[in-house]
């Protein structure tokens, strides 16, 4: 290259390049930085045009909305679980028994996957309040009815991939990674509560 | 001939005033008339012909399906049974385009099967084969998201599970199930929202498919020897040798295809998914449709939830790497007495895992599926790279036209071009 830049000093490659010569640095430096402002803009500009895209597969406000169920807890007896709708998900709420609690209680925490007691995951100890989404790939465990399976700890089990949930709604066997989520919900009255 | 135009040969007027302007003509007539392709292809080679059929079949019926489709989840159950019951031959667009689906794999998993055991993907066709895995993943994402649209009980309950599968990754796993459903749980705008996509996937596929099919024709195809054709004695012109030959394997394809059809058209088919979606109420045993089976067995596999998930997608992309695991420089199986049978309990290990994703997740389907995923990716990253260096290949054969035409004796060097330069 600079062999015939130095040959054809006076061809149209030598010209240019010997009339770049002289400001070079700064010519350079010049370009370099208009470049990268460019790119720079371009990559801002893309970002923000395609943010609005993605963001419109976001929970949109009415989705949003629909964000507390209220429960009646009166009609459910001892033993008792029901199953309501908050924000689209199932809603365990289980009566517990003396035995349930107990059975709960006495695991110790060091043994579970996703240690938390039992104290952490109620208000009330007879009432056991979790969305009944399994926690591996959502579906809804089953052990909500009597007749249900129970799993090897008495509480629920999924039958898409066998996870075993204990009387806590905690994971003790199989895939999933996490114990059945507790939602925010407060008692409103004694026997009425607000999920969300 | 005015400047600025191309030269075209066509004797047609109007076809010569089309291709002097736009050379379309000429363009089929050289990658599908006198194109020269190896001239021993086996009926294997039908199946990349069969899968671009297939996606027609497939985008035709589509669209006449979406002009009785509604995807809301009030409605959608009950549009598809309108379809079935109402609509003049909807039951007919309605199955062809469901066994289609089905058909659409049989055919892309034997061609995927051709390229494994003929070598199709090492060098110089590594980009034509990875983009042939593109393909295949758009093809897996169309039908999960089709199988979603009639609103049952396994489409609800399929689509929950594999969108959960993103829950896997840490830390953003949660934010980007939310994004993907455009909820709190699979509904009415995760419904639309694969509609719109199940849409637009097909012609994705087809742009894939046309740089698949360009790729195919800069290093022309390979065939059973798995040798590069050496002269014109070795080719024959596309058509009417292939034409025909695949014209052959369409007409055999259509009878099955019809029989599946018209006779057993739920036979693929899971019968729940005839029960609207409940989203309280997951099935007592839930199974993707049979083509996802073997993937879903490996999930299953791992006691793990990220490790179930990292394996599974990983028995796919390790797809992309192959051409690179695979050392040995001879292509053909048939040349290849140890990895050749290596691939066949390859193959069994496919269909032992595809059997245990049918299965409820306990029992001897957990250890079968524990011991068909340990073959499936040990043939991959141990067996082929091993067998690169260690194993013996049998002689190559000279040319491809050598064993065809003359019984595979040997013959005075150059004797072999005259004969086959007249024909
Ligand atoms: C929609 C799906 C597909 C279509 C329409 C399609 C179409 C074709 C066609 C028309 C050919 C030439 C004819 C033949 O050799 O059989 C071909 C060749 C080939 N395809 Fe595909 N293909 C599809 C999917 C795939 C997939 C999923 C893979 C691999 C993962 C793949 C790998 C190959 C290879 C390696 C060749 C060259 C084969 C050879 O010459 O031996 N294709 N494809
Ligand atoms: S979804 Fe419950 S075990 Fe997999």
């Amino acid at each position: 290259m600079a062999e015939t830049l130095a040959t054809h000093p006076g061809a149209p490659l030598g010209a240019e390049a010997a009339h770049g010569a002289e400001p070079e640095h700064g010519g350079g430096k010049r370009r370099d930085f208009l470049k990268l402002v460019t790119g720079a803009f371009a990559v801002v500009g893309t970002g923000a045009i395609v943010w609005p895209f993605i963001s419109s597969m976001n929970p949109s406000r009415d989705v949003l909305a629909l964000s507390t169920t209220e429960v009646d807890l009166s009609p459910i007896q001892v033993g008792q679980a029901v199953t309501v709708v908050w924000r689209g998900k199932p809603v365990f709420v289980r009566h517990r028994t003396q035995q349930d609690i107990e059975a709960a209680q006495q695991v110790p925490v060091s043994e579970l996957r996703d240690p938390q007691t039992d104290a952490q995951r109620v208000i009330k100890p007879e009432w056991l309040v979790m969305i009944g989404i399994c926690t591996h790939l959502g579906c809804v465990p089953l052990g909500q009815k009597p007749t249900d399976p129970h799993g090897d700890y008495g509480g629920w089990f999924c039958p898409c991939h066998g996870s075993h949930y204990d009387t806590s709604g905690r994971i003790r066997k199989g895939p999933a990674p996490k114990n059945l989520v507790v939602p925010p919900y407060t008692f409103t009255s004694d026997t009425q509560i607000r999920i969300g | 001939m005015a400047s600025g135009l191309h030269q075209s040969d066509f004797k047609n007027p109007v076809v010569r005033w089309i291709d002097a302007r736009l050379p379309v003509f000429t363009m089929m007539e050289k990658e599908y008339g006198t194109f020269p392709t190896p001239r021993n292809f086996n009926y294997l080679w039908n199946f990349g012909a069969l899968a671009m059929v297939t996606l027609l079949i497939m985008i035709a019926t589509g669209i006449f399906l979406a002009m009785n489709y509604t995807p809301h989840v009030n409605h959608a159950f009950d549009s598809v049974e309108r379809i079935m019951r109402d609509v003049n031959y909807g039951w007919l667009l309605r199955y062809v385009h469901a066994n289609g689906a089905s058909m659409f794999f049989i055919v892309v998993y034997v061609h995927i099967w051709r390229g494994l055991y003929y070598g199709s993907y090492k060098a110089p066709r590594e980009l034509l084969w990875m983009l042939g895995v593109v393909i295949f993943l758009l093809m897996m994402a169309t039908a999960f998201m089709g199988y979603v649209l009639p609103w049952g009980q396994m489409s609800f309950w399929g689509a929950t599970v594999i969108t959960n599968l993103f829950s896997a990754i840490p830390l953003v796993g949660d934010s980007i199930v939310t994004w993907l459903w455009g909820g709190f749980s699979v509904d009415n705008p995760t419904l639309n929202r694969f509609f719109s996509l199940h849409y637009l996937l097909p012609f994705v596929i087809v742009g894939v498919v046309f740089l698949h099919v360009a790729a195919l024709h800069i290093t022309g195809s390979n065939n059973p020897l798995g040798i590069d054709p050496k002269g014109p004695q070795d080719t024959v012109p596309f058509h009417p040798y292939y034409t025909v030959k695949d014209s052959v394997g369409l007409v055999a394809y259509f009878v099955v295809f019809a029989v599946l059809v018209f006779f057993f058209p739920n036979l693929l088919g899971h019968p729940d998914n005839y029960i609207p979606a409940n989203p309280l109420v997951t099935p007592p045993h839930i199974v993707p449709e049979w083509y996802f089976l073997p993937y879903y067995a490996i999930l299953r596999a791992v006691p793990n939830k990220l490790g179930g998930v990292v394996l599974m997608f990983s028995s796919i992309l390790i797809l992309f790497v192959l051409p690179w695991l695979d050392t040995s420089p001879v292509r053909s199986m048939r040349f290849r007495p140890i990895a050749r049978i290596a691939l066949l309990l390859w193959t069994v290990a496919f269909f032992v895992l595809m059997w245990c994703g049918s299965q409820p997740p306990e029992g001897i389907a957990v250890v079968l599926a524990r011991i068909g995923t340990a073959y499936y990716f040990a043939y991959f990253l141990v067996i082929l790279p091993l067998l690169g260096r260690l194993e013996r290949t049998l002689p190559l054969p000279e040319s491809i036209s050598r064993p065809v035409l003359r019984g595979g004796g040997p013959l005075p060097a150059g004797a072999a071009v005259k004969p086959m330069e007249k024909a």
